[in-house]
């Protein structure tokens, strides 16, 4: 019993340490916004890489979202005659919760893990080492960039994604469930409210942040060669989706209180 | 003599590492002269590298004294550690080049983004200690994934010396080169070094190299130093563990170890 307890004690605090030092590390990069010296080009770059590229991906998953979603939707409100609640369905689910979360996981697959891979082989290699002998600080020059493009992109990329899904419904109701295209859309319009776009989107900033952190977290701190970097390519991926859906329901009960 | 002649450009005095259970440096005290160049010997494991790092501020040591010029520099702020640094060049052993920049991108770096300098000025002068190393300037729009190992070594020397830094290390220089490509690599190191007017602190287990860039060679065993001296007494000193590994004996007071603890 009591090495059960031991146990349990010392995964929680070796999760409590595991927090400190993400915390710690975030405070720390997000500290050299203070002052100078900017690198703006390296931030533009993160933004072309995480906004731009992530489009086709993040797009296509949106319009499957959508269309599976107006499919499934109808097979449930059609057994109580409530199938013009479709439209209202689809475009609060996409805009609230799904363009968000889903948005979220493809970057963190794509983005999330290229950071992780990138940053962990410079580390590896003294890249970051050699970073600060030539008087270059390497959150500052590395993380800073793109933790700040993760929150300023992502609610882009979402927003884009919202339109995508909605008119992924908007395919499938008029096209295979014979819905009217007009009344289709005035009720997507009717029902919907500025603050369910602007949840999505601030939903979206917050998953943006931790992508990029936790693959500019995993990276930096990886040791041991390939093998090392490819375990904080995993880590960055699973932690961020983790957390990714830990503070989605966070934040919905947030949004939900009010 | 001045004062500041007389002191140390480096002085590390009872310097202790430990990477958990493991006391990688012990204790280490060694002096290196304004524009000396100092070698420090020993086998794979014995601290060399951390020695390094510690001078360097890459690793924090948990007990003793770094001085640069007779200031402490142990645990010295962001900021104050940052202005150090433009004291300081460095070759990796790995090269550590950037993949993401080309060759002139790399040598100028750090007086593009350590210094402030233009960009078209940096370049000017990372195009000039490319030729210094023996690189045309065709080689500086290329990417580091496109040169040989003995080029690499050469693109990060001529980084190490760009911003024509105070003190230069160089982390096993010759290490993975053929022995014409390593005495190449020495001889820029000497004309660099001199050029410079730098002080020089290399670390290596290949002797050929150590003989040929040192004014004086340490020995570091066990986290450490148990002999230091003029180059030309390494090969009469009586001392037992700079006497099996300079001539490589399996036999000796030296033990190595088979794996990491």
């Amino acid at each position: 019993m009591i090495s059960f307890l031991a146990s349990v004690g010392a995964l929680f605090l070796a999760f409590l340490t595991g927090t400190g030092r993400i915390a710690l590390f975030a405070v720390m990069s997000l500290a050299a916004v203070l002052t100078p010296p900017y690198y703006p080009r390296l931030m533009l770059r993160q933004i072309v890489n995480i906004g731009y590229f992530s489009l086709p991906v993040v797009g296509l998953t949106a319009i499957f979202t959508g269309m599976v979603l107006a499919l499934q939707s109808y097979t449930g409100f059609s057994r109580f005659a409530a199938e013009s609640a479709v439209a209202t369905v689809v475009v609060l689910s996409v805009t609230r919760e799904l363009g968000p979360v889903i948005a979220g996981l493809m970057v963190a697959g794509r983005v999330g893990a290229a950071m992780a891979a990138e940053i962990g082989t410079m580390r590896v290699t003294d890249q970051i080492d050699a970073l600060t002998t030539l008087s270059t600080d390497p959150l500052r020059y590395l993380v800073l960039p793109r933790l700040l493009a993760g929150l300023l992109t992502l609610p882009a990329l979402v927003l884009v994604a919202d339109i995508i899904g909605v008119f992924g419904g908007f395919l499938v109701s008029n096209y295979k469930l014979g819905f009217n295209p007009s009344a289709y859309l005035a009720r997507t319009v009717d029902y919907l409210q500025a603050r369910d776009v602007i949840d999505g989107l601030v939903k979206a900033a917050v998953f943006g942040f931790i992508v990029a952190l936790m693959g500019c977290y995993h990276g930096y701190n990886s040791r041991g060669g390939a093998e090392g970097v490819g375990q904080a390519t995993t880590y960055a991926v699973v932690s961020a989706s983790i957390l990714i859906l830990v503070t989605d329901y966070l934040l919905t009960a947030a949004f939900f209180s009010r | 003599m001045s004062d500041r002649a007389a002191t140390p450009k480096i002085s590390v005095s009872g310097v202790h590492k430990w990477f958990g259970p493991k006391h990688v440096l012990d204790g280490v005290d060694i002096d290196c002269a304004r524009g000396e160049s100092l070698v420090v010997i020993g086998g794979s494991g014995t601290g060399k590298s951390v020695l390094i790092k510690c001078i360097l501020g890459l690793l924090r040591p948990e007990a003793g004294s770094i001085r640069i010029d007779g200031v402490e520099t142990v645990g010295l702020g962001r900021a104050a550690r940052e202005r150090l640094m433009q004291k300081f060049g460095m070759l990796f052993q790995g090269s550590a080049l950037f993949d993401s920049l080309r060759v002139w991108e790399n040598v100028a770096f750090g007086l593009i983004q350590g210094r402030g300098m233009a960009r078209t000025k940096a370049k000017e002068i990372a195009l000039a200690k490319l030729a210094a190393v023996g690189l045309g300037p065709e080689v500086g729009e290329l990417r580091p994934a496109e040169l040989s190992g003995g080029m690499q070594k050469r693109v990060a020397l001529a980084r190490a010396i760009a911003a024509e830094p105070e003190i230069i290390f160089f982390d096993e220089p010759t290490t993975g080169l053929d022995p014409i490509m390593a005495d190449v690599i020495n001889d820029l190191i000497i004309k660099c070094v001199r050029e410079v007017g730098a002080t020089a602190v290399s670390i290596t287990h290949d002797m050929v190299s150590a003989r040929k860039i040192a004014d004086r060679i340490a020995m570091l065993h066990k986290g450490r130093i148990v002999w230091q001296g003029p180059t030309a007494e390494i090969d009469r000193t009586d001392n037992p563990f700079v006497d099996q590994f300079v001539h490589g004996r399996a036999e000796g007071p030296i033990q190595m170890e088979v794996r990491a603890a």
